[in-house]
């Protein structure tokens, strides 16, 4: 539906975009995935009209998008600011774009009223935005964003202004329009958590070029490069050599793991274990030595009530390796314990070099 | 909750108070020694008879409030009204697109662009309007431009239009200033919001920048009104020194007929007016 080939775009000697292609399905949430200062958020402006790219064509269900004006252009924009009209009641804000369409006025009361129903602010139409929380607000701005019925609706950073509780409900809130409007949802955010909950397929952007396209779980399983593999969730990762069954860490040993298809042998790599996929004994005090699994000291342990996090000192590794157990842990900081996990649980991907 | 525990609080909040005096007090002797004073005066004088050689009899009358309702003086507050909004008008429609482009403009040329605004009062006043009268005189720069195209000479000194033209150009950047600081932190997201929703360049400036900036036009309007409604500089200069304007009429109506009172009831009237605008801007600006 939306299809991005080779967007390229410098500011001055910055260079924001390299050549980014995207496809994006019909209907589909999809979600922009970066750390500030990646790139998504002028991705996500070019789409809107807002910047012109150096190179390359945007084009939505074959029609060039890049030929047309802001004003022209069948996208809504959520703004991470909400952008509300801060002299119009909510009411006008949300009639803002029918208007625009020289739409009969009672049509235009009709859709107003009913997606005012939608995001439940039916009650507030009267009200000005500096009345209102900051939930009622960013609801407002979806509101007026999905109020024209746009083929392609953006949303820039769209929970990141709103406290914990109300976020999760807003997050539900989006799904379900989603499900109930059909329209396609591009969402930039930089939160992980926020993508993965919400999109069907999530873009990793760093430093203005796409890392890795997948869906939520195979982007958390299986990273494809160190920079998704480090900023996607928690991961513990071991810097070695790629071997048919793992990885040859040096000083550390053999590790257990599966090499991503092509990775040939001997190849600088580097495997990735989730905290949770590790499993952890305490090594009774007369142990045999040769067993499986790393070998380490217990540094630290959090409680998070759900899980405890453990950091686990093993010689020779520079960081603390980090496990996740569930509820709390009987283990105490100062044991020592083995640590050991599936082949299949863990992920050897190639190091550029 | 007992009266021993809430006394220290009262004498934090008295000494407060004084601390607060104590920073106030410059401008406040200055308003009173400044303002109220002349102005009680002024409004003093009113009630009482002219002096032969200036100054004032203490005998009470109303005469003086009922001379503004001669239609010779009426005239001129109106002549006065009418080319002080003239001039409102035209440095709106010359200050506000001037101010659009400036807040626009990168932040660099922002800064040159607001000293350019600012530069004329680095010249002294008398010396700018002289060298608007050998621009628009007979002989004058326009006019010779003009000859050498076949046309004119042309009257340009010494008319309403003339002082129009000074009065413009004195206040201009009182216009542009406040409409600049209105329009720059307007946040750009809100144009961008319009156009998103479809709305074109001029839909945008019409439904959301001028709205928005309403504040702003009114204190623009209101810096360049106020000084031109009493100013009886350039008309005594580019209006050829006929009494047009208020301001002028006061001045001779203190310094050569000598009729204080009647002065300071042109005065108050010039006051009476401008408080009324004053008044109005406040209501028009709280509900924008």
């Amino acid at each position: 539906m939306l299809k991005i080939d080779g967007i390229t775009r410098r500011f001055g000697q910055v260079t924001a975009l390299d050549g980014v292609s995207l496809e994006i399905g019909q209907g589909e949430f999809f979600a922009l995935l970066g750390p500030s200062g990646c790139g998504k958020t002028t991705l996500l402006r070019i789409i809107a009209g807002f910047e012109t790219p150096d190179s390359g064509t945007v084009t939505l269900d074959g029609d060039d998008l890049l030929a047309l004006p802001p004003n022209r252009r069948p996208i809504s924009l959520m703004f991470q600011s909400y952008a509300l009209f801060p002299h119009m009641t909510v009411a006008k804000n949300v009639a803002y774009g029918l208007e625009r369409e020289k739409l009969p006025r009672e049509e235009i009361r009709r859709r107003v009223g009913e997606v005012l129903e939608t995001v439940g602010l039916s009650a507030h139409g009267d009200r000005r935005p500096a009345q209102l929380s900051g939930g009622q607000r960013q609801r407002v701005a979806l509101a007026r964003s999905i109020v024209k019925r746009p083929r392609l609706l953006l949303l820039d950073e769209p929970l990141s202004a709103l406290d914990k509780k109300v976020r999760a409900d807003m997050q539900l809130e989006l799904k379900r329009l989603q499900n109930e409007v059909g329209i396609t949802f591009v969402v930039v955010t930089h939160d992980q958590e926020e993508a993965m909950s919400l999109a069907d397929r999530i873009a990793v952007f760093d430093s203005g070029s796409v890392r890795q396209v997948d869906e939520p779980v195979a982007l958390y399983e299986r990273p494809r490069t160190p920079f998704v593999a480090g900023f996607v969730g928690a991961n513990n990762t071991f810097e070695g050599k790629a071997r048919a069954a793992g990885l040859d860490a040096g000083d550390l040993g053999e590790l257990a793991g599966t090499p991503l298809d092509g990775l040939e042998e001997g190849a600088g790599a580097l495997l990735c274990v989730r905290p949770e996929k590790i499993t952890l004994a305490e090594i009774p005090e007369e142990t045999e030595d040769g067993a499986e699994g790393l070998e380490g000291a217990v540094l630290d342990v959090s409680f998070y009530g759900g899980v405890s996090h453990l950091s686990v000192d093993v010689p020779g590794h520079a960081r603390p390796v980090l496990v996740a157990v569930q509820g709390a842990s009987a283990v105490r900081p100062g044991a020592k314990v083995r640590l050991t996990w599936d082949a299949d649980d863990a992920v050897v991907i190639p190091v550029p070099s | 909750m007992s009266p021993a525990r809430t006394r220290p609080a009262t004498a934090l909040r008295v000494r407060r108070r004084l601390g607060a005096f104590v920073f106030l007090s410059p401008g406040l002797a200055y308003l009173v020694v400044l303002l109220l004073v002349p102005l009680a005066l002024v409004l003093s004088y009113v009630f009482f008879q002219r002096g032969r050689f200036g100054g004032v009899v203490y005998e009470y009358t109303t005469e003086n409030f009922s001379r503004l309702m001669d239609p010779l003086y009426l005239r001129v507050l109106g002549e006065s009204l009418q080319i002080a909004a003239l001039t409102t008008v035209i440095a709106l429609a010359l200050g506000y697109p001037t101010a659009y482009l400036i807040a626009r403009l990168p932040r660099t040329w922002k800064t040159v662009a607001l000293v350019a605004i600012v530069l004329p009062f680095w010249t002294n006043f008398i010396i700018r309007m002289y060298a608007w009268i050998i621009l628009l005189n007979g002989p004058g720069l326009i006019n010779s431009a003009l000859k050498s195209l076949g046309l004119g000479p042309f009257e340009l000194l010494y008319n309403k239009g003339a002082i129009v033209v000074g009065l413009v150009y004195s206040y201009l950047p009182l216009m542009v200033l406040p409409l600049y600081a209105a329009i720059e932190k307007l946040d750009p997201q809100l144009r961008e919001a319009s156009a998103n929703l479809g709305a074109s360049g001029f839909t945008t400036f019409r439904k959301v920048t001028l709205p928005l900036t309403v504040p702003g036009v009114l204190t623009g309007c209101l810096f360049v009104f106020v000084p031109s409604f009493g100013n009886f500089v350039i008309p005594e200069m580019l209006g050829g020194g006929k009494s047009v304007m208020v301001g002028n009429l006061i001045r001779t109506e203190f310094l050569q007929a000598r009729d204080w009172p009647f002065g300071s009831a042109l005065a108050l009237a010039l006051v009476a007016v401008l408080v009324v605008l004053l008044l109005a801007q406040a209501w028009v600006a709280r509900r924008a």
